[in-house]
């Protein structure tokens, strides 16, 4: 399966999107941030590597900010 | 459980006691809230948000529902705003300091609690200037009389929703239409008001909304914080103390983002557990219901003492423009006195002397001997008021 990121500010609004993910009946993983993507000790949303511009569009729905979509 | 069921805790301590002093802190608190916290002492227990793990995670989901649950009654559209602190002094701690610096004009009422009053006494020191608005005899505030307070330098109105001595009710949506129409921020006090009358941000113009857990909200103490609308920025707000979030690790600055800018250190958590579970009985319940069932009593109170011959009241005399906090004295007794023969003879708890409210007691005219506060809670029965009008009666009796 392939995957991607969500890297997120905080882990308040990764929980934000989990509850959007959650209506939306998208496939999520909340999961410590991987060290090569950053230095950062916190959290952010995995998701289905195809479900990423689906989510983008979401997010954007939202206006939630984040700070990008890795591909993993 | 419904406020109505027999098996309804009653407002009988474990000793046995009347328990009169809601307005201080609700109890008991609704058999759930307990619950809630064992659930996590026993169940979750991590730190919330600082570890990568499913119990961190679990942790922190809970945290954040309860920032759901608290945007959701108070009517705030983003629930990352919510920011968690110790109580409701803590959030106008946060927002008076935070805002506030040199050459700044606040225009606050009387009827403030020392929690307003005392940051900005602090706050002169540092250069700013605050117009203490006078409030009528029974506590209630004009409108007007805020508007014709702004100066070029006003930046905020801060006013308490209702007073915690008696119960007043202030103007707040007039305010807040006031405070709009000049382009100014307004802090709302909701300490006596919040999980009783209906508060809702946006409809009431207000910026900053300091609320606490453990009163009407019947949550746990240790809860409570600010909840700051979309016209503030992070900028705009500083943080009244730095340090560890769980974000942004490799910076050793502080994040400038909500809620992790307010929220430095390890939460209580556990608190908050408790505080979720008291929001979802408070929604179960209904506000209306349980105003409804407060003001029904508090009319009772109003009336009863009013009857007996000696009892001096304060405040608007009408349940209706008031929350169930009721001040009186009995004319020749202090109300010291008043209040160890309730606790000692009639196993009635309530609170007497000033009420961490100087200046309110100075617009009623009841500084400095103070008064006695009946503070009645979801809880209370038609019986609870009677047994404690029955117990005033006999005090006021021997004065005669």
């Amino acid at each position: 399966m392939d995957y991607a990121v969500i890297l997120v500010d905080s882990i308040s609004l990764g929980l934000r999107i989990e509850s959007l993910m959650k209506k939306e009946g998208l496939s999520y993983k909340l999961i410590p941030v991987p060290r090569h993507l950053s230095s950062d000790c916190g959290f952010c949303v995995r998701i289905l590597k195809e479900d990423s511009d689906t989510v983008q569009n979401l997010l954007q729905e939202h206006k939630i900010e984040i700070q990008a979509i890795e591909d993993l | 459980m419904k406020l109505n069921a027999p098996n309804f805790p009653s407002s009988r301590t474990k000793d046995g006691a009347l328990y009169l002093d809601n307005a201080a802190t609700s109890c008991p608190k609704p058999p759930e809230v307990a619950r809630g916290m064992v659930r996590f002492l026993e169940e979750t227990g991590a730190n919330p948000g600082r570890s990568g793990h499913r119990l961190s995670i679990e942790a922190a989901r809970l945290v954040y529902e309860t920032r759901v649950a608290i945007a959701e009654l108070f009517g705030a559209e983003d629930p990352l705003r919510v920011v968690f602190g110790l109580n409701v002094t803590d959030g106008l701690n946060l927002a008076l300091h935070g805002l506030l610096r040199a050459g700044d004009h606040v225009i606050t009422s009387s009827m403030e609690h020392n929690a307003v009053m005392r940051p900005l006494n602090e706050l002169a020191h540092a250069g700013v200037q605050t117009t203490k608005v006078a409030c009528n005899g029974d506590g209630s505030l004009d409108a007007n009389l805020v508007e014709a307070a702004i100066q070029s330098n006003t930046r905020l109105i801060v006013l308490n929703h209702a007073s915690n001595v008696c119960g007043t009710i202030l103007p707040v949506r007039e305010v807040g239409q006031i405070a709009r129409k000049h382009g100014l921020l307004f802090l709302l006090d909701s300490a006596q008001t919040a999980g009783v009358l209906p508060i809702d941000m946006e409809a009431d113009r207000i910026d900053l909304l300091a609320f606490t857990g453990h009163k009407s909200l019947y949550g746990p103490m240790g809860t409570g914080g600010l909840v700051v609308g979309p016209r503030l920025m992070p900028s705009q707000l500083l943080p009244q103390r730095q340090g560890g979030t769980g974000s942004r690790s490799e910076k050793e600055v502080q994040p400038d983002f909500f809620p992790d800018r307010y929220e430095s250190g390890t939460p209580n958590a556990l608190g908050l557990a408790g505080l979720l579970a008291a929001l979802n009985w408070l929604k179960e319940e209904g506000i209306e219901a349980i105003r409804e069932r407060e003001e029904a009593l508090c009319a009772e109170l109003l009336a009863a003492l009013g009857e007996i011959k000696g009892v001096e009241l304060y405040g608007t005399r009408d349940a209706s423009k008031q929350t169930a906090t009721v001040a009186f004295n009995i004319r020749g007794m202090e109300s010291s006195t008043v209040g160890l023969r309730l606790d000692e003879e009639f196993n009635i708890l309530c609170r007497v002397g000033l009420h961490c409210a100087p200046s309110a007691h100075r617009s009623l005219g009841s500084f400095p001997d103070g008064n006695v506060r009946f503070g009645l809670g979801a809880f209370n029965s038609l019986e609870d008021v009677r047994f404690a009008v029955d117990a005033v009666r006999q005090l006021a009796k021997e004065v005669r």
